[in-house]
């Protein structure tokens, strides 16, 4: 390990052929799941982003692949039910899925047929993150990829309550939760994900937040010189933005795209769930138990005398009358 | 022979001097532990996850994995468990007109008078109030518990629904510890409660004090029930 690697700018590039230090460490995470007060990084590391562009996705693929490959996972083989999603959905071992939409435009009247890359968003405020309740299983880098560390993961399928977008998948094999890493094993030696070296079209770029802000801008204009009015970028400003957007031809109907939502953020039963009702639970439970356990030993106790253990020997050899009555 | 009115069948003087009197016999008492012990366990787990400052309880169990599945499985032991109890205990649970006038002199409760309180069957409003929380929230706290069981109900709810699940478990489970917490403080101010259900008899003097009616009831039996 000679030469620690660069912050990777695209995906393009290939790796050197000498070993490289990786330089994602565990310093440059900002947020840590369950955990407060964690200790600022000293550097900030460049934003970075991968951009799918809808418009010139060709539906091959080819990430899929790539994706299984880099992550050496194995998606069961399911059986054709005549859609074009393969896998049927995100599993434990899919982290990404193309997902297919025939719709047809009212105003054109034209079919047109909708891919999109389904997959993590790496949102700046990850909804996952907030749920998790194991103390570091889920964290953020201060370059913006949110990362789950599968030895800390106990399984309980919070970061999937958490999610706007119903991205993590629990394995039931191990457990644990998977979803997409943005590659941060590459990109922690100055590579590009590998759904983005893949894409033969370029729908998927990578690099800076800024460059590809920059590209999916001139993205944009293209489209809009092309016809698509209403074309635009998908990165929603609900959860922060995210460091996996979209350039959609159709950005006024997010929810045309199998469902992308329109306006995502953590819910509001998340943010409740996981402030006040921590908070305060916790406060009226300290309280009730400290307070019955300090009055448990220091109030005076409602004891029987001996008076009424002679009162019930009557009652008792009475057969159950006495003057206040009888039953 | 009519069922008792403020007793169980089974519930009788053991002897008469000095008197004590058979409250729980041993199934009962045995099921009431397994119900103790699993809200116990459950508490336990439940907090690890419900706040990181209580996460390390994980370690009481051998870790989060283990915690994680064993919680909602101990959640249906004490489902079971509590369900067992729930039909041998409902009927003298029931409200009645006696409950209203002790629920008004709370404070006389709250002060021990008790001379100045309604004669009371088996059971008073408090442990009423204490059986029938424990029943709502334990039915609420299993069919929240089962719509977040990802292990094997992951599929079963919407997300949006299974938010709202969540956030209902934690309520519910704040609510139960505070009434267990009750609970356990009532049985232990009032003193000479606990051996009810460890041997399960009390003194005369205390079913004279707290339950009259049915101290009453039990001695009227005695004399004029059939013989053993
Ligand atoms: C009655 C059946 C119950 C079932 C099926 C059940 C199931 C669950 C499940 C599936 C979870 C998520 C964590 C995990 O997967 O282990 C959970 C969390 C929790 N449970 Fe239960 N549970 C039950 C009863 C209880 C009871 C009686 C209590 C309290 C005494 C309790 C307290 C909690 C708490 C505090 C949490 C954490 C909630 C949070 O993170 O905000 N549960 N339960
Ligand atoms: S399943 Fe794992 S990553 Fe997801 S919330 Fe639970 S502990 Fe965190
Ligand atoms: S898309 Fe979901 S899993 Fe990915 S960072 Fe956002 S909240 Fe977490
Ligand atoms: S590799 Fe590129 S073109 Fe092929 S499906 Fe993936 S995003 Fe679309």
């Amino acid at each position: 390990m000679s030469e620690t690697a660069p912050q990777p700018k695209t995906a393009a590039s290939n790796p050197p052929v000498q070993p490289i230090a990786s330089n994602l460490l565990p310093s440059d995470v900002v947020r840590i799941s369950a955990t407060k007060d964690v200790p600022q990084p000293t550097r900030q590391l460049e934003k970075v982003a991968k951009l799918i562009d809808v418009s010139k996705c060709i539906g091959c693929k080819a990430c899929q692949s790539a994706c299984i490959e880099w992550n050496d996972t194995k998606p069961e083989v399911e059986t054709n039910v005549g859609v074009y999603e393969n896998p049927h959905d995100l599993t434990p071992n899919m982290f990404t899925l193309m997902r297919f939409t025939e719709w047809v435009n009212p105003e054109t009247d034209n079919l047109e047929w909708l891919i999109r890359k389904d997959g993590c968003m790496h949102c700046e405020d990850p909804g996952c993150l907030k749920a998790c309740p194991a103390p570091g299983a889920i964290v953020q880098y201060s370059n913006g990829i949110v990362d789950f560390i599968h030895e800390n993961c106990i399984g309980c399928g919070y970061c999937v309550t958490g999610c706007p977008f119903d991205i993590p998948r629990i394995s039931k094999v191990d457990h644990k939760s998977y979803k997409c890493t943005l590659c941060s094993d590459r990109v922690a030696v100055g590579q590009g994900p590998a759904c983005a070296k893949a894409c033969p079209t370029q729908a998927i770029v990578f690099g800076t937040k800024e460059d590809m802000i920059a590209h999916a801008n001139e993205r944009v204009e293209d489209l809009k010189s092309r016809g698509y009015e209403n074309a635009g970028i998908y990165d929603p400003a609900g959860v922060g933005g995210t460091h996996v957007f979209y350039v959609l031809h159709h950005a006024d109907k997010p929810s045309i795209y199998d469902k992308l939502p329109e306006n995502p953020r953590i819910s509001p039963v998340v943010e409740g769930w996981k402030g006040v009702t921590k908070t305060a639970g916790l406060a009226v439970m300290g309280v009730a138990a400290v307070g019955a356990a300090i009055h448990g030993i220091f109030a005076r106790a409602n004891k029987v005398d001996e008076h009424e253990e002679k009162e019930a020997e009557k009652l008792v050899v009475s057969g159950g009358s006495d003057d206040r009555g009888s039953v | 022979m009519p069922r008792p009115l403020y007793s169980e069948p089974g519930d009788r003087i053991e002897s008469t001097r000095p008197v004590t009197v058979s409250r729980y016999r041993g199934f009962i008492r045995a099921n009431h532990w397994i119900t103790a012990l699993s809200l116990i366990l459950l508490l336990v787990s439940g907090l690890a996850f419900f706040h990181p400052s209580l996460y390390f309880l994980t370690g009481l169990f051998g870790g989060g994995q283990t915690a994680r599945w064993l919680h909602p499985i101990i959640g249906v032991v004490l489902f079971v468990s509590f369900m067992v109890m729930f039909i041998q205990l409902w009927r003298l649970n029931l409200p009645t007109p006696d409950d209203r006038k002790w629920l008004n002199q709370i404070g006389d409760v709250v002060k021990g008078n008790e001379e100045n309180l309604p004669e009371l069957g088996k059971y008073n409003a408090g442990q009423k109030f204490i059986f029938w929380g424990m029943t709502l929230l334990i039915v609420v706290l299993i069919v929240s518990g089962i719509m977040i069981w990802e292990q094997f109900f992951g599929e079963l709810v919407s997300i949006p629904t299974r938010r709202w699940a969540v956030l209902t478990h934690a309520l519910a489970a704040v609510a139960i510890i505070l009434v267990f917490i009750l609970h356990v403080y009532a049985a232990f101010w009032t003193r000479g409660t606990l051996r009810a259900m460890t041997r399960g008899t009390v003194t005369g003097g205390w079913a004279y004090r707290h339950h009259r009616k049915w101290l009453r009831e039990l001695a009227g039996r005695r004399q004029n029930g059939p013989a053993e």
